[in-house]
């Protein structure tokens, strides 16, 4: 700024100018510090920074993504302390499809470049975390990507501004009091505040954060763990073996992730506990509320546990505190432990947005969140988006958009609805004939990550175009804003659409389910709706709901409720192909939606129709009549005619020379019958 | 919580579904003052009347029924009014209170009779009540044999009689035998009861069922003898009943001479089977005699006929005396051996047996149904997937070869999924293009399976399966718009050897390019070659050629001529530049087009019309090109080459412009054979050949043959022409306009789920029937689901391929049955 301000002193005639101008040259940079403008302000260059940092790059959009750290993924430097990542790095499926392969890759983001996949950086299952620090500093260097490292952004404020995109700017104040200004923010800061719980006697008690992860520290000890989570199973089965007993203590009962099919409950790789503690070993799990605990310390440095309604009746020295059992002599935390660790998660970091943003937290399920809309943009001021684990407020305990596999989803759907209401770049879509209807909806529901990682939060929407001769597909759609499709997309939805889903059996997921109850597979295609394991399911709207009709659904329903709905019945090896099994009873669902035959045809039974027949099915329509029918080879002709679905012509009539029988020869044509013909005659 | 919550949102749902109803109903029924009500009464006719306190509540379940009713007693002209009592205007049919309002039948102004509401429970007994009343006379109503017994003899010699068992009076049973007995009650008397113990002293055991009886009375001239009687077999609905009386009045035994199948009586129209009493003069009496005795067992089961052997042309085997025909067309007589009456019954009851058996199976057959494949191409593949192909004539090409491939060698390359039939079905006709070009191409056939590598579909932006696309080096590639066929995408392959346009250097070269010497092994792929001409300064003309040539590549072959000397070319076609040769040579003709001020656009039209025929040989392949003409197609069918006096005869008739309305062109049987179903479709069965017909497929698809017993000659053609043009010609058939629908319903998931979900039937009856049937069908659904569940579970992995296994050896044994 100084320099050019000098470089222009250099250029204009005559002194009085210069000395004019001078003073206002110099010392507004100075003084004021005009904010540096950008169109989109990212924070935090983790996972999910980074993933809409390459969104914006391969846009070409105005953006830097601001760090404090001086490299990417500061979190998984220090976190989780036992480094090791509970997110599977499946390297083999045993098939070639990228997109497919990204169904069980839950560390990768986002690319176009290959070598960036995480399976290039580590070969364990459950990758080291140090791993995926590399990963996330290969991404941004090789993509290029605009991060401002060591820059702390201190306060972010609010300025309204008519021009602004938004009705106001973002302007953020960075560590050396430089000021940013920003159309759009994006906030991909992650939780990072750990959640303490303040009762008495809770300086005593170490953090997760901190404390040691060295076993040797724990040997011989009684150990206290708060919490119940992945991090406090993670620290206890890290001592498990040398300690005394470890017990464990939550307000609810434990919830296992493969009884949830949620991945933010307990994993079963942290699961030893439970193991040892159902097997009678020492160890054990506890419920209560931790508000009501209190944690006073013997003279000998040990814990004893309490209830903070009995330090408030009575004095407050150490040893003649109450204690539970001195009433309840059976008293189960009557022991004295050697340490107390907490281990409760972690909260977003709300301080450094100023009220004016109204960055306000969830609800009471999810108090650690911000609360955002399902378009992840917050309820409070337009144009600022909550990505990455900050973001999964919309779908907390229920799918993956708390971690890397589900919200690198998440952000490219950001990164879609932004490209639309800012650039006038509609949601990306492939218009098809209707005759392809069939075989996108098929393609996409064996292959789509997005669906299959953020099943019921993200959905494929199938836009109907005028009698249904044609349609637009957009992939992974925040099915919670299906009232606002039309805005968010850019695209029209007037003649109908079917959304196509991913989700579990109704019954079947749950803290306290049986998961592996005798009945639990269905086989049949007309049991499909009952099935348990994720499975595709199509709703058929014949127009798009409305606000009131997403909003007030019914329970348990992840979309309102259809014009017609369609299971495709679950399949062991999510390969959901089979031509009789499957794609048959999609097809009949399609075409009684739409009131059509979708079915297809060769060009041989085309042609025929073609001359007794008005009209042509959609395939023949779109196919033959376009010169690009099907001919067919002998010997699938052949296989026709002994199925009976096709006429070996050659011989029609043939009959009838030898021995004067019937012509038909008891095969019935495709399509809608001869007979129809008779009856026109008749009549005339 | 959850659960609870939700089904209140349900009962919302349809409470508001039963409002809408109701309002409906309101307005179907007329609701009248008592003043106003009275004043419509007609002498003679009937009115059932329901009055109610005009503040009693719109709605209720009576209210429902009578509005069904309105539609059936209107059919026996009787009217059905809700009258209102208002304060002003009290009527003596008003009750006092809300729970006394009754219903009454006039006729005329007369009251006939009062209904409490409780009585009229449903639709079928506020119909089988009124026409009770109104029928008094001709349905008599009886409590003991006794009195069954006077009727009987009373009427002995005079009437016949149907007698009636129904359970209770309102039943729906009742109801038809009152409709029925409105038709027929001045021709039979009609008796009903409703005690068991008549029904027992008459011989019946079964008293669940309701029961008709017809008691032929009329021809008992002994008064001491009883009444033969003929039991209904079939359950008491209207329809059965009027089908059981029709049967009744038919005569017992009817002698014929004709062809059994020729044969035509009311029992065919209703269904019933015939069977014929081979009959000669020599036992023509006991034929007689057995005829009738067959006939009274079988009344109201199947006709009897007598067939006279002896004036009979027909041929009947010598051995048989029975004929069966069935009531079914088109299934064959049966001719039989039976030498006893009982015999001849049973043989009519097993196979009416059979029948309703396959019936029932039938409709067990049609849920089951929907999982047969109707999809012929999905069908053909997936017989076909066992069969190994030679893919390794072609190269696989994935995501890292791909680029370095196409960049090597000029290559096709065919994008495919492996699940999908349509692709799958081409991948064989393109391997059987890799056999046929076998080390002869210099072009590359490779193949990519999108469902493996769909990145690289992606990124070569095929979203749709199959596609075909030629990558020349240097050069976008080209998609295939052809048909999906070997020799289409021979074709394309083999035209694009050479550039297009080819340029063409010496006026030597351009003689050798229109003679076909140039290109000799392309003429047979490409029937006309196309030159353009140009002064070397004609920029903007060339330009667009090459263009149009560009975009033509694969179909035609093209050239283009610009050099100094180009006016020898020009003189000698007489051609003014610029201009298009277009050398056919079939014909070995060789004509010129001015080009003058054509765009790119314009030239494709141009070549594109030159390509056509004016009497070309129709075929799958071309036929879609001759129907973008919008014409009425004149078809010439033949079986083998063509007539060449017919031949002539369209040809002088185009020359002379009479067909320029009509695209005229003709169908060879051999190369063709789907025309035999075209034609079955046009005349049922194969006329003799050569035929012709004109199809106006785009404007009310009318089917014209110009009669068979004329000749094909101009003359003729011409006339036929002209008088199908002034319609005096009249079609043969209409091709039918119908959409195409969809070939099998689907599973109703929804309605599956909310049967469901709603485990309480919280119902009320007033939800239309149709729902009910539909709620019906899934609990039969889900029982059969249940049923079928025990043996497939228990394999605790998901194994949909066993039961499918099932399913296909059930569909096979059950093939085996029919062909026995």
């Amino acid at each position: 700024m100084g320099l050019s301000a000098v470089a222009r002193l250099w250029g204009p005639p005559g002194l009085l100018l210069t000395f004019a101008l001078h003073p206002a040259l110099c010392l507004r940079p100075v003084q004021t510090s005009a904010p540096r403008h950008r169109d989109y302000c990212v924070l935090g260059a983790g996972p999910a920074g980074l993933q809409m940092a390459y969104f914006l790059q391969r846009a070409g959009r105005d953006y830097a993504v601001f760090e404090r750290a001086p490299r990417p993924g500061s979190f998984f430097t220090r976190y989780p302390r036992h480094r090791k990542l509970i997110s599977i790095n499946k390297r083999h499926t045993g098939k070639a499809n990228a997109e497919f392969n990204l169904r069980h890759d839950w560390n990768s983001l986002l690319s176009h470049d290959p070598r960036l996949l995480f399976r290039h950086y580590s070969r364990a299952y459950f990758p080291d975390a140090g791993d995926m620090v590399r990963y996330l500093g290969d991404f941004a260097d090789r993509l290029g990507l605009h991060v401002l490292y060591n820059t702390t952004i201190a306060h972010v404020t609010l300025d309204k501004d008519r021009q602004a995109w938004n009705g106001h700017y973002f302007i953020l104040t960075d560590q050396m009091g430089h000021a940013h200004q920003c159309s759009v923010l994006l906030v991909a800061t992650g939780l990072s505040v750990p959640n303490q719980v303040d009762f008495p006697g809770s300086e005593y008690v170490e953090g997760y954060e901190s404390v040691s992860v060295d076993p040797e520290d724990f040997e011989g000890q009684n150990v206290l763990i708060l919490g119940r989570g992945n991090s406090a199973f993670e620290t206890a089965e890290n001592i498990l073996g040398v300690t005394n007993f470890i017990h464990m203590l939550s307000r609810s009962r434990v919830r296992l992730s493969w009884a949830t099919h949620y991945v933010g409950d307990l994993r079963a790789i942290n699961n030893g506990l439970l193991d040892t503690y159902q097997l009678k070993s020492l160890d054990g799990l506890l419920e209560s509320d931790l508000t009501d605990l209190a944690v006073v310390k013997d003279r000998e440095g040990k814990f004893h546990i309490t209830l903070k309604f009995f330090l408030e009746e009575g004095n407050q020295s150490a040893d003649a505190v109450t204690l539970p059992q001195d009433d309840n002599d059976n008293f189960a935390m009557r022991v004295a432990y050697d340490r107390v660790i907490r281990c409760l998660g972690w909260n977003f970091d709300f301080s450094i947005f100023n009220k004016s943003l109204r960055l306000s937290s969830g609800g009471e399920l999810s108090k650690k969140y911000p609360l955002v809309k399902a378009s992840y943009e917050s309820k409070g001021s337009r144009g600022l988006f909550v990505l990455g684990t900050a973001s999964h407020s919309v779908d907390y305990r229920r799918s993956a958009g708390g971690f890397i596999h589900g919200f690198r989803y998440t952000v490219r759907a950001v990164h879609r609805l932004l490209e639309q209401r800012h650039h006038g770049v509609a949601w990306p879509s492939t218009k098809h004939p209707i005759s392809q209807l069939t075989s996108s909806i098929v393609r996409r529901v064996n292959e789509a990550s997005g669906l299959y990682q953020m099943f019921g939060v993200l959905a494929d929407v199938v836009l109907l175009k005028e009698n249904a001769m044609a349609f637009e597909y957009l992939e992974e759609f925040p099915t919670q804003m299906l009232a606002q499709l039309e805005t968010i997309t850019g695209r029209k939805a007037r003649h109908g659409l079917f959304v196509i889903n991913m989700e579990y059996g109704r019954n079947f997921s749950g803290p306290d389910k049986d998961v592996f109850f005798y009945d639990r597979s269905v086989g049949h295609t007309e049991d499909a709706w009952q099935s348990n394991f994720l499975h595709p399911v199509i709703y058929y709207y014949r127009h798009l709901p409305t606000e009131q009709e997403v909003r007030f659904r019914p329970a348990d329903w992840a979309l309102p409720r259809p014009t017609a709905i369609h299971h495709i019945v679950e399949d062991f090896l999510t390969d959901w192909t089979a031509p009789v099994g499957h794609i048959l009873p999609l097809r009949r669902f399609l075409e009684n939606c739409l009131d059509t035959d979708l079915r297809s045809f060769y060009a041989e039974s085309c042609f025929l129709f073609a001359l007794t027949h008005q009209k042509l099915p959609p395939f023949c329509q779109q196919g033959y009549l376009r010169t690009q029918g099907l001919m067919g080879t002998e010997s699938l002709r052949r296989h026709g005619v002994e199925s009976g679905l096709l006429r070996d012509y050659a011989t029609v009539g043939r009959r009838r020379e030898d021995g004067g029988r019937g012509l038909l020869g008891g095969s019935q044509a495709p399509g809608p019958p001869v007979q129809a013909l008779d009856s026109n005659k008749e009549e005339l | 919580m959850m659960s609870s919550s939700f089904n209140k949102f349900r009962v919302g749902i349809s409470f508001v579904m039963m409002s809408i109803f109701y309002k409906s109903a309101v307005d179907s029924l007329s609701e009248l003052s008592p003043q106003k009500y009275f004043s419509t009464l007609q002498p003679g006719k009937a009115s059932l009347a329901y009055f109610c306190q005009a503040d009693s509540p719109r709605t209720s379940i009576f209210l429902e029924e009578l509005n069904e009713a309105v539609k059936p007693l209107q059919d026996y002209g009787i009217s059905v009014a809700k009258v209102n009592c208002v304060k002003e205007e009290t009527s003596r049919y008003c009750g006092k209170e809300k729970d006394l309002m009754k219903a009454y039948l006039f006729r005329g102004n007369i009251l006939l009779r009062e209904f409490p509401t409780d009585t009229l429970f449903d639709v079928n007994a506020i119909v089988a009540h009124v026409l009770f009343s109104l029928l008094f006379n001709e349905v008599k109503y009886i409590t003991t044999l006794e009195d069954l017994q006077n009727i009987e003899n009373a009427l002995k010699g005079k009437a016949n009689i149907a007698f009636s068992y129904v359970r209770a009076i309102g039943t729906p049973e009742h109801r038809a035998v009152m409709e029925t007995a409105f038709v027929y009650g001045t021709t039979y008397k009609f008796v009903l009861t409703t005690e068991t113990a008549l029904l027992e002293s008459i011989g019946t055991e079964d008293i669940e069922n309701a029961h008709l009886y017809f008691f032929h009375c009329k021809q008992v001239l002994d008064l001491t003898e009883q009444c033969r009687r003929t039991l209904m077999e079939w359950p008491l609905t209207t329809l059965n009943i009027h089908r059981f009386i029709k049967t009744m009045e038919a005569p017992l035994v009817t002698e014929v001479a004709e062809d059994p199948q020729q044969v035509s009586t009311v029992h065919l129209q209703l269904g019933l089977p015939l069977v014929f009493i081979v009959s000669q003069q020599a036992t023509y009496e006991a034929d007689r005699r057995t005829a009738e005795w067959a006939a009274w067992r079988l009344l109201g089961k199947a006709g009897v006929l007598l067939l006279l052997r002896d004036s009979l042309e027909a041929d009947i085997p010598q051995h048989a005396n029975v004929v069966f025909r069935r009531a079914e067309e088109g299934v064959p007589v049966e001719f039989l051996v039976l030498h006893d009456v009982d015999l001849i019954i049973s043989h009519v009851e097993s196979n009416m047996h059979n029948e309703e058996i396959q019936e029932d199976e039938d409709e067990d057959m049609e849920s089951p149904d929907m999982d047969i494949q109707d999809d012929e191409v999905a069908e053909t593949v997936y017989r076909d997937r066992k069969r190994r192909l030679p893919l390794e004539l072609t190269v696989e090409l994935t995501e890292e070869t791909f680029d370095e491939t196409v960049v090597a060698s000029d290559s096709i390359v065919l994008f495919y999924a492996g699940w999908q039939a349509v692709s799958m079905a081409f991948l064989q006709s393109y391997i059987d293009l890799a056999i046929k070009l076998k080390g002869t191409s210099t072009m590359l056939l490779t193949r990519v399976n999108c469902a493996d590598w769909s990145d690289l579909c992606a990124k070569q932006n095929v979203t749709e399966f199959p596609v075909v696309k030629m990558y020349k080096e240097g050069k976008n590639p080209v998609s295939y718009t052809g048909m999906l066929g070997t020799e289409d995408l021979l074709k394309f392959i083999q035209l694009n050897r050479i550039s297009c346009p080819v340029n063409i250097t010496s006026v030597q070269e351009a003689e050798e390019y229109l003679s076909g010497e140039l290109y000799k092994d392309l003429i047979s792929y490409s029937s006309v070659s196309v030159l353009g001409l140009f002064s070397p300064n004609m920029t903007t003309a060339k330009e667009d050629f090459t263009e149009a040539g560009n975009y033509l590549k694969g179909c035609v072959i093209t050239g283009i001529y610009s050099e100094e000397d180009v006016l020898i070319l020009s003189n000698k076609y007489a051609a003014t530049l610029p201009a298009l040769l277009l050398a056919r040579h079939k014909e070995g003709k060789i004509e010129s087009i001015p080009l003058a001020n054509s765009h790119a656009q314009d030239i494709v039209q141009i070549i594109t019309n030159a390509l056509l025929e004016t009497f070309p040989e129709i075929t799958v392949e071309n036929l879609p090109i001759y129907l973008r003409l919008q014409k009425p197609l004149l078809i010439l069918f033949s079986d083998g080459s063509i007539n060449p006096q017919c031949k002539k005869a369209v040809l002088t008739l185009v020359k002379e412009k009479h067909l320029d309305s009509l695209t005229p062109c003709w169908l060879n049987l051999k190369n063709t054979p789907v025309g035999r179903g075209i034609l079955q479709a046009y005349f049922n069965t194969l006329p003799p050949l050569p035929l012709l017909v004109v199809v106006s497929l785009h404007s009310g698809g009318q089917v014209f043959a110009f009669p068979s017993d004329q000749a094909i000659t101009e003359q003729n053609l011409l006339l036929w022409l002209k008088k199908l043009e002034a319609g005096l010609e009249s079609h043969i058939t209409i091709l039918p306009a119908g959409e195409w629908k969809p070939p099998l319903p689907a599973y109703d998931f929804l309605s599956m789920m909310d049967a469901a979900g709603s485990q309480q039937p919280t119902r009320r009856e007033s939800e239309c029937t149709k729902e009910m049937d539909a709620q019906e069908n899934d609990k039969k659904h889900e029982d059969k689901s249940a049923s079928r569940k025990e043996p497939i579970e228990t394999l605790r992995i998901k194994h949909w391929n066993r039961s499918n296994w099932f399913k296909e050896g059930e569909k096979s044994f059950r093939h085996d049955n029919k062909e026995l």
